[in-house]
C-alpha cells in the first residue's frame, strides 16, 4: 500500500496524501516520506492532503515533523485540508514545541559507581537492620509485654503447622533414598543391620535439620519477603510508622520468634518421618522388621546426635527469618523488585544455612562429639 | 448508533447486591457522565463494560460486540479500540513514564522508536507535563502526575472509546479545567466517545452531554443536565439543589445574592 502519490515537473513536486494516516501505518508512511526526501532536489513542494481517508494524532505528528523538515530547505504549500485537520494540526503544533523526550541511559562508569554505592549502602542497611532487630529483641526479653504473642502464634500456624505436610513428604522421601542407597552397599558386606545406625545418625544429626531449613526458607522465607515487600510498595509500612507501630516489633520479631519456636518442632517431626522412611526400605529391601529396627535404633542412636540436630534449629530459624525480613525491607517501589528480593532471600537463606551447618560440623568434630 | 448499551445489569457479591437492573445507553460521540455516591458501584459498572468483571446477569454491548458471546479474537480487537484511565492510575511500576505511555504503540504497531518518542512528548505536553518526566518511574511521581500520565497512556492510541474514572480528582482546579478543554477538543476532532465518572461539578456543568445517576442500586435519572435536574430523587436534591450549586452553577447568570448589611 502506498500513502503518497506524486506528480512532478522540473520546478515543483506535488505530494498527494492518500489512504489511512494513522498509527498502524506510521512505519510505512515514514519510510515513503524519508525516501522522498532525497528526491526533491531544489524544487518547491505542494502537499495535497485532501485524499486522506482517515487520520489520527500520530499521523498528524508525523505530518508535522516532515512539514517542518521540508520547510527548512524548500517552499512548501499545504492544500486541500479541512477544518478538522487544521484544528488537529494546531492542537498538536501547540503541544509539540519541545518536540522530543530524552531518556538518559547512564554509561558504564555511572552504572559501576552506582552499583558500588548501592552495595555499600546495602551493607550499612544490613548493619542497621541487625542493630535495630537486636535492640528490639533485647528489649522484648526485658519487658515481655512488648512481645506480640498473637502475631507469633499466627506465624507459627502459617509457617509451622501448615508446613507439616511438605516437611513430612520431603523427609520421608529423603529417608527412603538414603536407605535404598545404603542398603545396596551394606548388603555387599552382609552388614545389613548397620543400616539402622546409618539412617538414625544421618537423619537426626544432619539431614532432617537441613531439609527442614531448606523447605522453610523456600516456603516461609519467600513469603515473608514478598509480604513485607508488598507492604512497602503500598506504603503500609509508612502508615505503620506514623501510627507508632514499630515495624521491628510488629513485622520482624514475631516472624523470628515464630520460626525459633516452630523450627525445632518441625525438625523433630522430620526426624521421625525420615527414620520411618528408612525403616520401610529396610523392611522391604533387607527384611529387617520394624521391631528389630527400633530395637537396634535404641542402642545405635545416642541422644547426642538427636540433640545436635535440634540445637541447630534456632540458628537456622534466626538465619532464615532475619534474611527474609531484611530482604523484604529492601524492596523498592516497583513490583519487579519483589521478585528480585524474594529470589535473593531464598538463595541467601539456603546458602547461610549450609554455611552455618558446616561451621557446626567443624565445631563438633573439634569437640569430638 | 449506540456505543455502549447495558440491559438489566445485576451485580452481586454473595448476598450483597450492588446493581439491581441497570439500563443505560451511550451514544457515539457523546461525553457521558456517571454520577453517584461513594460505593454506588460506578467503578464496577465501568469494569463490566471493559470486560474486567462479569455481571451476575444482564447484557452489555460495546462497539457492536455482545460481551456475553464475544470470542477471544474479537475481545482482543476490542481492547485495542478503547483507552482506560483507572481511578488510581494503575501505571506499570517497573516501566518509566515514556514506556508506560508508549507500551500499546510499541506492542501493537511497528512505529519506529524516534516517532514513538515524539508521540510520547506530544502526549505528555497535552496532559500538562514536561518532557523531563519521561524517564521517571511511577514511584517517583506525585498523585496528580500519576493521573496525568495515566491519561496520556489512555490517549496514546487515539482510542474510539475512552473510559475515565475520576480523571480530575487529584488535579489542581486550573489543571482540571485544561483537562476538560482537552477532552472536549479531542472528542470534536477524533469523534471519540467518552465515558466519565466524576464528582467534579465544573466538569458536570461544562463538558458532559448526558449522564446517569446511580443510586439505590439503580439508574435513578438519565439524560441531559436539565432532564436530570427535573427528576425527583433524594440524591439529586442533595447533590444539585443546595445553595452552593444553585448559586454557583445553576443561576450563575442571575446576579449573585448580595449580603445584607446593617
Ligand atoms: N470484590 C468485591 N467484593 C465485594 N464487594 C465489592 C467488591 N468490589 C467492590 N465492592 C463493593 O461494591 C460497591 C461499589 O464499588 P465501586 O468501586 O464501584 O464504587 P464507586 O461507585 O466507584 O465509588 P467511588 O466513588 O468511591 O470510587 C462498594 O460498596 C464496594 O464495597
Ligand atoms: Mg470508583
Amino acid at each position: 500500500m502506498t500513502y503518497l502519490s506524486i506528480t512532478q515537473n522540473d520546478r515543483s513536486i506535488t505530494l498527494h496524501s492518500i489512504n489511512h494516516w494513522n498509527i498502524y501505518h506510521l512505519k510505512a508512511i515514514d519510510k515513503e516520506l524519508s525516501e522522498l526526501l532525497k528526491k526533491i532536489n531544489n524544487r518547491s513542494i505542494v502537499w495535497d492532503v485532501s485524499g486522506i481517508e482517515s487520520f489520527d494524532s500520530a499521523g498528524v505528528i508525523l505530518f508535522r515533523q516532515y512539514y517542518h523538515t521540508f520547510q527548512q530547505k524548500h517552499t512548501v504549500e499545504i492544500i486541500g485540508y479541512n477544518d478538522k485537520q487544521k484544528r488537529m494540526y494546531k492542537l498538536l503544533e501547540l503541544h509539540s514545541k519541545n518536540s522530543t523526550i530524552t531518556i538518559k541511559t547512564p554509561n558504564i562508569f555511572h552504572r559501576i559507581g552506582k552499583a558500588t554505592l548501592k552495595s555499600l549502602e546495602g551493607g550499612k542497611e544490613l548493619l542497621e537492620f541487625l542493630g535495630q532487630t537486636t535492640m528490639a529483641f533485647g528489649q522484648s526479653l526485658l519487658s515481655p509485654s512488648k512481645i506480640r504473642f498473637k502475631e507469633i502464634s499466627y506465624y507459627i500456624h502459617i509457617s509451622g503447622i501448615n508446613a507439616l505436610p511438605i516437611v513430612a513428604l520431603t523427609a520421608f522421601l529423603v529417608g527412603l533414598v538414603i536407605a535404598y542407597q545404603s542398603a545396596v552397599q551394606l548388603a555387599k558386606f552382609g552388614a545389613d543391620i548397620f543400616i539402622v545406625d546409618m539412617i538414625g545418625i544421618s537423619i537426626t544429626r544432619e539431614l532432617a535439620p537441613m531439609i527442614t531449613a531448606i523447605v522453610i526458607a523456600g516456603r516461609s522465607g519467600s513469603s515473608y519477603t514478598a509480604q513485607i515487600g508488598a507492604m512497602k510498595i503500598t506504603q503500609e509500612i509508612n502508615a505503620m510508622k506514623t501510627m507508632g507501630f514499630d515495624p521491628y516489633y510488629f513485622l520482624v520479631l514475631p516472624r523470628i520468634f515464630a520460626l525459633i519456636v516452630a523450627m525445632p518442632l518441625l525438625i523433630f517431626f522430620a526426624d521421625i518421618v525420615g527414620i520411618f522412611g528408612g525403616m520401610v526400605v529396610a523392611n522391604l529391601e533387607l527384611g529387617i522388621s520394624f521391631e528389630q529396627f527400633i530395637h537396634r535404633l535404641q542402642s545405635a542412636l545416642s541422644p547426642t546426635h538427636y540433640l545436635i540436630g535440634i540445637l541447630k534449629a534456632p540458628f537456622f530459624a534466626v538465619i532464615i527469618a532475619i534474611i527474609s525480613t531484611y530482604r523484604g525491607f529492601q524492596v523498592s517501589s516497583n513490583t519487579q523488585s519483589i521478585g528480585y528480593y524474594t529470589t535473593k532471600s531464598v538463595v541467601n537463606s539456603i546458602f547461610f544455612v549450609i554455611v552455618c551447618d558446616a561451621l557446626f560440623s567443624i565445631f563438633f568434630t573439634g569437640l569430638g562429639i | 448508533m449506540s456505543v455502549v448499551s447495558m440491559r438489566n445489569i445485576v451485580t452481586s457479591f454473595g448476598e450483597k447486591v450492588i446493581h439491581d437492573g441497570i439500563n443505560l445507553t451511550i451514544e457515539a460521540g457523546e461525553i457521558y457522565g456517571i454520577l453517584g455516591e461513594s460505593g454506588a458501584g460506578k467503578t464496577l459498572l465501568i469494569q463490566e463494560m471493559i470486560m474486567l468483571l462479569q455481571p451476575t446477569s444482564g447484557e452489555i454491548e460495546v462497539l457492536g460486540y455482545n460481551l456475553n458471546t464475544i470470542t477471544y479474537q474479537e475481545a482482543q480487537a476490542l481492547r485495542q479500540k478503547w483507552g482506560i484511565l483507572f481511578q488510581f492510575g494503575a501505571l506499570y511500576s517497573s516501566l518509566n513514564v515514556a514506556q508506560n505511555i508508549a507500551i500499546a504503540i510499541s506492542e501493537y504497531t511497528q512505529t519506529p522508536q524516534k516517532l514513538i518518542n515524539q508521540i510520547v512528548a506530544t502526549k505528555l505536553n497535552m496532559v500538562g507535563l514536561s518532557p523531563d518526566v519521561a524517564s521517571l518511574y511511577p514511584a517517583q511521581l506525585s498523585g496528580g502526575m500519576i493521573k496525568r500520565v495515566a491519561l496520556a497512556r489512555a490517549l496514546a492510541m487515539d482510542p474510539k472509546l475512552l473510559f475515565l474514572d475520576e480523571p480530575t480528582s487529584g488535579l489542581d482546579p486550573i489543571g482540571a479545567r485544561d483537562f476538560d478543554k482537552l477532552i472536549v477538543e479531542l472528542r470534536n476532532l477524533l469523534d471519540i466517545t467518552i465515558v466519565i465518572i466524576t464528582h467534579d461539578l465544573d466538569s458536570i456543568f461544562s463538558i458532559i452531554d448526558r449522564f446517569s445517576i446511580l443510586a439505590d442500586k439503580k439508574v435513578v435519572a438519565q439524560g441531559t443536565l436539565k432532564e436530570v435536574l427535573a427528576t425527583q430523587h433524594p440524591f439529586i436534591e442533595r447533590f444539585f439543589k443546595n445553595d452552593y450549586v444553585l448559586g454557583r452553577y445553576v443561576h450563575k447568570d442571575s446576579p449573585k445574592p448580595t449580603p445584607h448589611h446593617l
